[in-house]
């Protein structure tokens, strides 16, 4: 909310600096955002009158003016095409400066001498507005310097209310907390009864009684709507971000920044039988203010005559309903509508009002008539007219009561950490308004002022003292605390494990959104659904991501594009993958992804560039599976639409499949336009993390025995296959296989491949004879040839 | 007597004047061998006089000493030269590049993250982390803000259906730890956070790292012991910080944290960094702890923000187009 420094001092002035001021408020919880001059710096600029204009005598667009400063007359050409004999301008003599160095000296324009400057609101710095020169009203005295006269020397602060603190939407409740902070008397403006001079009176009927507990309404005649609002007035409104409109609409806006009140004024001619209010029938249609039709739904309350919806309460009036040029007579309305019945509703049909905002987070119940009769005298004195009875709806029932809540001494003390003196805490709940029926050592009674409706629990009381004792004020400490070992198990690797792993591989982190292209989400998993967002921030961000992958090769395609050959990332999070209407079953793993692309080492003096292939990328995932001491994990060819039939495998852990590993598809490459091959892995986190414990095995002190084979297979036989069949009969001494040549090509069958592996084997407790081994050889040759039709070569 | 004296300086020179272990060893078969000058010299012992006999012998034995010593120190001088020579024409330039990977690097966030997590594990906090789709119940209900709340309106929501949500906060991580555990509860909640709104200084997506902290006497003080030491150990720096009333639903007190900051031209202004508060008495009864016998505080960061103080990045977005220019910086 925007507020005038000077209006409020009007109501309290503490002796403290706008600084001050700013700094206090802020600290009470009234967080100021911005502080900005009521006008630009300038000097020398008096009201002056234009007493006479002729044409200049070289230019078209140009009158020269002559101006009077209340004791001399002076000649001023001016180009604004509102400059005419009889109005009261600024007016910048000789010597004055606008804005940092802009001086006004004598000046010939188009051979014609001209002694000052006419001044625009937007050369004052009051307004944007730049249509000509700002005209004063026509009392304005003459010679008077035009920052006295216009109260310019005044601060505009914008303070971020928080929606608890609805009581300070307005000056008087603004008043009423920096008077507290300062311990200063507050001085509200003077409200009295209207003297009610004819019986004219508008039926009022309220349906909605839960949602309007209270609806107050008073119909004046004889309103001159073509008088102009005071000047004081509008730059009050404009200081609080408020444009003028004309005085009803200036009038009802004005009481609602002073107290708080929201107000709406009706044209009685066009009100039929009586004000109804009530819930909207679904789909009836009402023309808004701002020009929107809308269709209204069956959960909004209205305010409507007998036949027709006038205006959505406490949101918006009508287009039709409201006060027009031709308007003579007005039904005011000053209402309590409940912050229930108006939550979010401003907001389902994309408004947001003054007025919403204001009974949205609450106003004070008891306001209405205060409110009807402050409108009522300024309506009088700017308007004139004759005043009507005040007609008032009220239910009881529906009406919020005055909150009665206990501070007890044991809870402020332990949620402080101190002990306040008991005369101090019972000031403070004073000056905050709380009536404070009982006090003893243990506890406050109190109840809370209307305007304090926020105040429901001993919390709120606890939170009140602390605040205006100053949170800087209160003690701080290290909490002691039983010391508790956070379990630190075996059974998971840290996730810091596998970055640092990753990162030691020369993968750099990446962090993507969570939500991707639904285009590039159906490219890679055309059979998958993604869940999508109801309201995404963008059509490309309209699906929560089924995999990391499309984000890592975006990301990718993104360094490419920059010049980044040799890329290799990684990224860990959620994928989500299922029916979001059945939320417990959805899933949303965390998973881990890389990719990478270019040459197998940066760029170097040492080495050829060769490039990365699958089998760089198994090793970096070897390398994660290897952390943990769990389950080896197996390869299996996979089957997936992005990833290259021949060069993909999936991930298994004990038989299931925790990821994927490939080139992607050569296809989608080039859809996507990549420049090389790319590799990508994602894999289940918790698969990847979960870990054994390590168990101590005794080293043998018996020699090694290695013989190696040299096999022909099926080319499509795994070499995976072999090992299997290998580990599975080469007898319990064997220790390990290694793999140290493939060979398909000259030489061999087209359809068969050469492997050769080195088998070892080491017996725990004995040297292994020739006769044992050539045995165990054996048998695994038989076994291959038996299972996989390998032959022995050679 | 002179053959002797002539053999052993003859034998002397040619040691000198080797310049390698093969003329060397012809050196020792030349005077030393079987059939060299000096072990012939000894076969003439019988010619020379029975009384000057032993004298002879021990002249030419300590001859072929001497021979035999020269020889073994020209041996090593070699020896060394060789190895010298060798190792010269090994010389490589060592200010080239190493070889193999090149490090990689954490991505900011995870970098910051990492570094909070750590000052709150060290004080016996847990980590405790939770889904990203979330239900209105543990991302709002639960947290006192029921719908149409205008603190909803504060937090603008992703949604996939009136009853579920992209959590706006890590706070629902919190709920299901009360809803799981009783105090004494240590925990922060770190990760993934999302809300629709998307500027300079917003992205759709962020992280936060959340904590709280329930149990007996848990008091206003010790949140800002915890916090104000936390911001001290986090920036390594004596900070001004300042504690401001505030408001969120799921706290009462609530609090804002300021720091003061400097810039280049040596002004001060205070510059928000952390939101906080006491648990809300109704937060904790929803859950099913007893808010008379517990009380609470909660506290939470916006991670990218913590990382631009720290490292100075002045553009929010940097952190999510992943450019490898950008984040190589953080190696």
């Amino acid at each position: 909310m925007k507020f005038s420094e000077n209006w409020l001092r009007e109501w309290v002035n503490p002796e403290v600096t706008t600084d001050e001021l700013v700094a206090q408020v802020t600290l009470a919880g009234l967080e100021v955002d911005e502080v900005e001059a009521a006008a630009g710096e300038f000097t020398g600029v008096v009201v002056g009158e234009i007493v006479a204009t002729e044409p200049h005598p070289n230019a078209d667009k140009l009158q020269v003016c002559t101006v009077s400063d209340g004791t001399e007359q002076f000649q001023v050409v001016c180009g604004a095409p509102n400059a005419r004999p009889g109005i009261k301008i600024p007016f910048a003599k000789i010597g004055a400066v606008l804005g940092a160095d802009f001086k006004i000296k004598k000046a010939k324009l188009r051979q014609v001498e001209s002694f000052g400057m006419l001044c625009s609101a937007s050369e004052l710095q009051i307004s944007e507005e730049n249509d000509g020169i700002l005209e004063l009203s026509v009392d304005a005295p003459v010679g008077v310097d035009i920052r006295e006269y216009l109260n310019l020397n005044d601060s505009i602060i914008d303070v971020d209310l928080t929606p608890n603190r609805a009581d300070c939407l307005s000056i008087a409740g603004l008043a009423r907390e920096v008077g507290v902070i300062n311990k200063v008397d507050v001085v509200p403006v003077a409200i009295t009864e209207q003297t009610v001079s004819i019986d004219d009176t508008f039926p009022i009927r309220v349906e909605a009684s839960e949602g309007c507990p209270r609806y107050l309404g008073r119909v004046i005649k004889g309103v001159n709507v073509a008088a102009s609002t005071p000047l004081w007035m509008v730059e009050k409104l404009r200081r609080s971000g408020v444009r003028s409109i004309d005085p009803i609409v200036d009038i009802t806006n004005y009481v609602m920044l002073e107290l708080g009140q929201p107000m709406h004024a009706f044209d009685l001619n066009n009100l039929s039988g009586s004000i109804v209010v009530r819930m909207a029938e679904e789909g009836e249609k009402l023309l808004l203010l701002d020009g929107q039709e809308v269709a209204l739904r069956a959960d909004t309350m209205v305010i409507a005559d007998e036949q027709k919806a006038l205006a959505m309460a406490g949101i918006m009036g009508g287009e039709h309903s409201g006060v027009n040029a031709g308007t003579q007579t007005i039904f005011l309305e000053s209402a309590f509508f409940a912050p229930l019945a108006l939550a979010g509703k401003a907001r389902s049909y994309g408004l947001h009002t003054d007025s919403s905002h204001r009974f949205e987070r609450g106003v004070d119940a008891t306001l209405a008539s205060k409110a009807m009769e402050r409108a009522t005298q300024l309506i009088l004195e700017i308007t004139g007219g004759e005043v009507g009875p005040i007609n008032e709806v009220a239910a009881q029932a529906f009406l919020p009561t005055a909150n009665k809540v206990t501070l007890r001494r044991k809870k402020l003390d332990q949620y402080l950490a101190m002990s306040l003196d008991k005369d101090l805490v019972t000031d403070i709940l004073s000056r905050l308004g709380l009536d404070v029926t009982d006090v003893t050592d243990e506890q406050w009674v109190t109840v809370a002022p209307s305007h304090r409706f926020d105040i429901e629990i001993e919390a709120d009381l606890i939170e009140e003292v602390a605040r205006i004792f100053g949170y800087d004020n209160l003690p701080s400490s290290m909490p002691t605390a039983a010391v508790n070992f956070t379990a630190a198990t075996e059974s998971k690797t840290p996730i810091q494990s596998l970055r640092a792993t990753l990162v030691s591989q020369g993968y750099q982190e990446a962090v993507t959104y969570s939500f991707i292209d639904p285009v590039a989400s159906k490219q890679f998993f055309p059979h998958i659904d993604p869940v999508p967002l109801e309201n995404p921030i963008s059509g490309d961000m309209g699906v929560m991501r089924p995999s990391l992958l499309p984000g890592l090769v975006k990301v990718y395609l993104h360094n490419q594009n920059r010049q980044q050959s040799r890329v290799r990332i990684f990224e860990t999070g959620s994928r989500f993958v299922g029916d979001v209407n059945k939320l417990d079953e959805l899933d949303q793993t965390h998973q881990v992804a890389g990719l990478i692309a270019g040459s197998r080492y940066p760029e170097g003096w040492y080495h050829n560039s060769e490039k990365v292939d699958f089998f760089d990328l198994k090793s970096h995932v070897e390398a994660l599976f290897a952390l943990n001491h769990g389950a080896k994990p197996e390869f299996e060819r996979a089957d997936e639409v992005y990833l290259h039939p021949g060069r993909s495998a999936y991930v298994l852990v004990n038989g299931e499949r925790v990821g994927v590993i490939g080139e992607l598809h050569p296809l989608l490459s080039k859809q996507l336009g990549t420049n090389q091959a790319v590799y990508v892995f994602e894999i289940n986190l918790d698969a990847v993390l979960g870990a054994k414990l390590p168990e101590y095995q005794r080293v043998s002190k018996f020699p090694e025995v290695r013989r190696d084979l040299a096999l022909l297979v099926k080319r499509e036989t795994p070499v995976q296959a072999l090992e299997k069949v290998i580990a599975e009969h080469a007898g319990e001494a064997f220790k390990k296989v290694t793999v140290f040549d493939v060979y398909q090509g000259q030489g061999i069958d087209e359809s068969e491949k050469s492997v050769a592996l080195g088998l070892t084997w080491q017996h725990p407790s004995h040297t292994l004879s020739d006769e044992e081994v050539n045995s165990a050889v054996d048998s695994v040759t038989a076994a291959l040839a038996e299972k996989l039709g390998a032959v022995i070569r050679g | 007597m002179e053959n002797l004296n002539q053999i052993l300086a003859d034998a002397l020179t040619a040691v000198a004047a080797s310049d390698n272990e093969a003329s060397l060893d012809e050196i020792r078969v030349q005077y030393l061998g079987k059939k060299g000058a000096l072990t012939a010299l000894l076969k003439q012992l019988g010619n020379v006089a029975p009384e000057d006999r032993p004298k002879f012998g021990q002249m030419v034995n300590e001859a072929k000493e001497q021979v035999q010593a020269k020889m073994n120190e020209r041996k090593t001088a070699l020896a060394a030269a060789a190895l010298n020579a060798k190792l010269a024409n090994e010389t490589i330039d060592v200010t080239l590049s190493g070889k193999g990977q090149e490090i990689g690097g954490l991505h900011p966030v995870t970098r910051t993250m990492e570094r909070i997590e750590t000052f709150f594990r060290g004080i016996g906090f847990d980590v405790a982390s939770g889904p990203e789709i979330e239900d209105d119940y543990h991302n709002f209900e639960a947290l006192n803000i029921p719908a149409h709340h205008p603190a909803r309106a504060m937090q603008d929501t992703f949604y996939f259906n009136p009853n579920t949500v992209l959590r706006t906060h890590t706070s629902p991580v919190q709920v299901r730890t009360m809803e799981n555990n009783q105090p004494p509860i240590r925990i922060i909640c770190p990760g993934r956070v999302y809300r629709s709104d998307s500027d300079q200084t917003h992205t759709p997506m962020f992280h936060q790292v959340e904590g709280l902290l329930i149990d007996e006497n848990i008091s206003f003080a010790d949140l800002k012991g915890i916090l104000q030491q936390f911001l001290n150990v986090f920036f390594e720096d004596d900070l001004k910080v300042r504690f401001r009333p505030s408001y969120f639903p799921f706290t009462e007190p609530s609090i804002e944290v300021d720091i003061m900051r400097t810039n280049s031209k040596g002004e001060e202004s205070w510059l928000e960094v952390l939101g906080c508060g006491m648990v809300h008495p109704k937060v904790l009864e929803m859950s099913g702890i007893d808010s008379e016998k517990y009380t609470g505080f909660a506290f939470g960061m916006g991670v990218e923000r913590f990382a631009m103080l720290r490292y100075k990045v002045d553009d929010l977005r940097m952190f999510f187009e992943n450019d490898l220019r950008f984040l190589t910086q953080f190696k």
